[in-house]
């Protein structure tokens, strides 16, 4: 018997996140995603350079709708995006903060983008890891937030999103002017994804600096509909379709979170079991699908999933 | 693989003597790859041939049915490497390991936790397959008294595990016709366990640490006459599993490979619950047939099971719920209407919403050929006139007498037209089903 090993001509660019002192930034380290060059974690066929990712999600407000189990390990933290980065990076062992600016959508708050920028600042000042930044969604609103966002942070290499089909010229614009990295959403549709990066490139954006966001389900919800679609997306870049070709960011804490299996208490549905293991595990199960599926980057909640999943993640790398 | 039509006419007679009732070889071939006859209307076809062709019209990878009756597993017969290119289409078995050491207390209390991990998820019932009973004591009678206590007290199939193959006989007695997975054939004992798997006709699984050993080791127990198998690759890291797993499928489907056309099983070998956990489901998704682990805890297991039923679900056809109108709670004839799609995902969650809102309320189902609200309404299958339509045909006003409904806040640019299409009274509801208990609280005030 031979084996039967593909050999891939295509690979998936690196983007690296953060910039250092040397480099125009003020960030303590970096952090290189992508390069893969087979299906995930087939080490046989070929290589996976960077290991994937995850990122601790900080918000701009206050989370109201968050259980319980998920909002004790954050304590006061959760009022003060700073200080709760910050508890990301030196307890829980954050690699990435990302900040999603939810606040400052017109119904959930309304945040000035220069209130945005200062908050930003902050959290650039309180910790040394590289920064994702999200707006809230708002085409409008992002628009105006994360162009003074961008500029807030020029130099640092963040990774700022999302741009989308029908709203991506002026965050374009911006990340190309001050040096960032930008995520392209698309509604787990593979052809309006390469139609994002098409129009993203288009303006002059290098291929190396975007980021696929699928849009993915958590588990139960969904999640087949964006595992198929990865695993689509990365077969056609294997085989060398560079408009395809590049790492996924995958929202996992903000959809395992929303599960009912995550959130429900003990006493609503005991035959579910124990509930806090049950919501980290819902989380962290999302992750593991993500992953099987090519995620590179993941966007995470609880500090306990974090760490079960970047044990996980150690154990697909053969601890390399 | 299938022969194609020219494949199978070499190992036709080519004498175009027309006794099958078609007039050349060529055209009998034709047919036969196309499936429209059977091979025996052809009289003068050689034994060889039969057996090359028969074998040509198996599946690449074996169905292997463990344990008999209503709860028996059927694991393989699986065509695609990726569900997008088809489906998956026989959901990967989750036995629970029970050692033969645990007292007989701890072993029925492990046997009721096992039964409960039954759960319903949009309308289907995920289920656990198999109890694996591990001859940990080395001894005959004490794993015949396990599995016989585990006989006792539940249907679900059986996996004996031991590679003694005089203890497997013993536990093999108990369970006479019911077909339990002997686990396990190595290269030591094959010979006994080949043996034992024809004398009980049970399905064997056949273990060794790499893909080459395997091979061999699957040669051997075929030779013996035995074709009823499941693999194993023994305990090795993540990767290394799913390369395992990967290239066997790979071979049985690309390459015809029979010796690798068997499903395959994976031993969960981490010890943390929520690593175990996580492995487990990594298993599922990567082309395991059978996954067996200790850990029982219904949180632990209904992630497994909620992973399992997402990747074996159909891609070209989404789970659709009847189009009706569901009644949440007790409903009166002035409980609010709220309005939504067929596809099973999108109905269960607004029925968990509104269940949790504790408001009775009439849920309308349109008829969306399975599609989510927002793809539905692109594809045009939830419009004005679709929705009015599904208001007159399921009878809407036989159940409520008031004349308001509530639309998806996703679709509030349909209010306007449904308001002309149905005379009703159009209010817009929350974009999100996680909206809905607070809408409807505030609503009912």
């Amino acid at each position: 018997m031979e084996l039967l090993k593909e050999k891939w001509p295509g690979k998936i660019a690196e983007i690296t996140i953060g910039a250092t002192n040397a480099e125009g930034g003020t960030r303590a380290s970096k952090i290189t995603v992508g390069g893969e060059t087979t299906l995930p974690f087939l080490f046989h066929e070929g290589d996976m350079p960077n290991m994937p990712r995850i990122a601790m999600e900080v918000l701009d407000t206050e989370p109201v709708d968050w259980p319980e189990v998920l909002k004790k390990p954050f304590g006061d933290a959760l009022k003060d995006p700073a200080k709760w980065a910050v508890k990301c990076q030196d307890e829980f062992k954050a690699e990435i903060i990302c900040v999603k600016l939810a606040g400052t959508h017109p119904d959930f708050g309304n945040k000035s983008a220069e209130d945005s920028a200062k908050l930003i600042k902050d959290v650039l000042q309180a910790v040394k890891v590289p920064l994702i930044i999200l707006g809230s969604g708002d085409d409008e609103k992002d628009n105006i937030v994360l162009s003074k966002v961008s500029q807030a942070a020029k130099g640092e290499r963040c990774l700022l999103g999302d741009a989308t089909e029908k709203n991506y010229k002026t965050l374009t614009a911006s990340c190309l002017a001050d040096g960032h990295n930008i995520i392209a959403e698309s509604p787990i549709d593979i052809n309006i994804a390469k139609q994002a990066n098409i129009l993203i490139s288009e303006m002059g954006f290098p291929l190396d600096k975007i980021v696929i966001n699928p849009t993915i389900g958590a588990l139960g919800y969904g999640m087949e509909y964006a595992y198929s679609i990865m695993e689509r997306a990365r077969y056609a870049a294997l085989i060398d379709d560079k408009m395809l070709s590049m790492p996924f960011i995958a929202f996992i804490g903000q959809e395992a979170w929303r599960a009912k299996e995550a959130k429900t208490l003990f006493s609503q549905a005991p035959e579910w079991g124990e509930e806090e293991s049950r919501g980290i595990l819902w989380e962290a199960s999302t992750a593991a699908c993500m992953l099987q599926a090519g995620a590179d980057i993941l966007v995470m909640r609880h500090p306990k999933a974090v760490d079960v999943t970047r044990g996980y993640i150690g154990k697909l790398m053969g601890n390399k | 693989m299938a022969l194609s039509g020219l494949g199978i006419y070499k190992l036709l007679p080519k004498t175009n003597c027309k006794d099958c009732g078609f007039p050349t070889c060529l055209a009998f071939a034709m047919q036969l790859a196309a499936k429209k006859v059977a091979l025996d209307k052809c009289p003068h076809v050689s034994e060889t041939a039969k057996k090359s062709l028969e074998s040509a019209a198996e599946p690449p990878i074996k169905l292997i049915t463990v344990g008999v009756g209503e709860a028996k597993l059927e694991v393989g017969n699986e065509t695609v490497m990726f569900r997008h290119e088809e489906k998956f289409y026989h959901p990967t078995g989750i036995g629970f390991s029970i050692e033969d050491t645990l007292s007989e207390d701890d072993m029925k209390k492990s046997i009721d936790e096992i039964k409960k991990l039954n759960f319903e998820r949009v309308g289907q019932k995920i289920e656990v397959n198999l109890i694996s009973v591990l001859c940990k004591s080395g001894d005959g009678n004490k794993f015949a008294n396990a599995v016989k206590l585990v006989l006792a007290a539940s249907d679900l199939p059986l996996a004996l595990v031991t590679d003694d193959a005089q203890v497997m006989k013993i536990g093999l007695e108990e369970t006479k016709g019911k077909a339990p997975l002997i686990c396990r054939a190595t290269k030591e004992n094959f010979k006994e366990m080949a043996g034992l798997s024809k004398e009980y006709k049970a399905p064997l699984v056949v273990s060794a640490p790499s893909l080459e050993e395997l091979e061999a080791l699957i040669k051997n127990v075929n030779t013996e006459g035995v074709r009823d198998l499941v693999l194993d690759t023994g305990k090795k890291g993540l990767p290394e599993k799913i390369w395992d797993f990967t290239q066997m499928r790979k071979l049985a489907l690309k390459k015809s490979f029979r010796t690798f056309g068997y499903p395959v099983i994976a031993f969960v070998e981490s010890t943390n619950p929520l690593e175990e956990a996580i492995e487990a489901t990594t298993y599922v998704a990567k082309y395991a047939s059978i996954v067996v682990m200790k850990g029982r805890n219904p949180w632990q297991v209904l992630p497994i099971l909620t992973a399992r039923q997402n990747i074996y679900t159909d891609p070209q056809k989404p789970l659709q719920v009847e189009p009706k109108i569901y009644e949440i709670g007790q409903v009166t004839d002035k409980s609010p209407v709220l309005i939504t799609t067929n596809f099973s995902l999108t109905y269960y969650t607004v029925e968990g919403e509104v269940e949790s809102s504790k408001v009775p309320a009439f849920i309308v189902t349109c008829d969306s050929e399975g599609m989510s609200v927002l793809t539905a309404w692109a594809a045009d299958k939830f419009t004005a006139e679709t929705i009015a339509q599904s208001f007159e045909k399921l009878g809407l006003k036989d159940k409520v007498k008031h004349n308001e409904v509530i639309l998806p806040g996703y679709v509030s640019v349909l209010s306007g037209k449904l308001e002309e299409e149905s005379g009703k009274k159009v209010i817009v509801g929350p974009r999100e089903a996680s909206g809905i208990p607070v809408f409807l609280r505030n609503l009912s005030k």
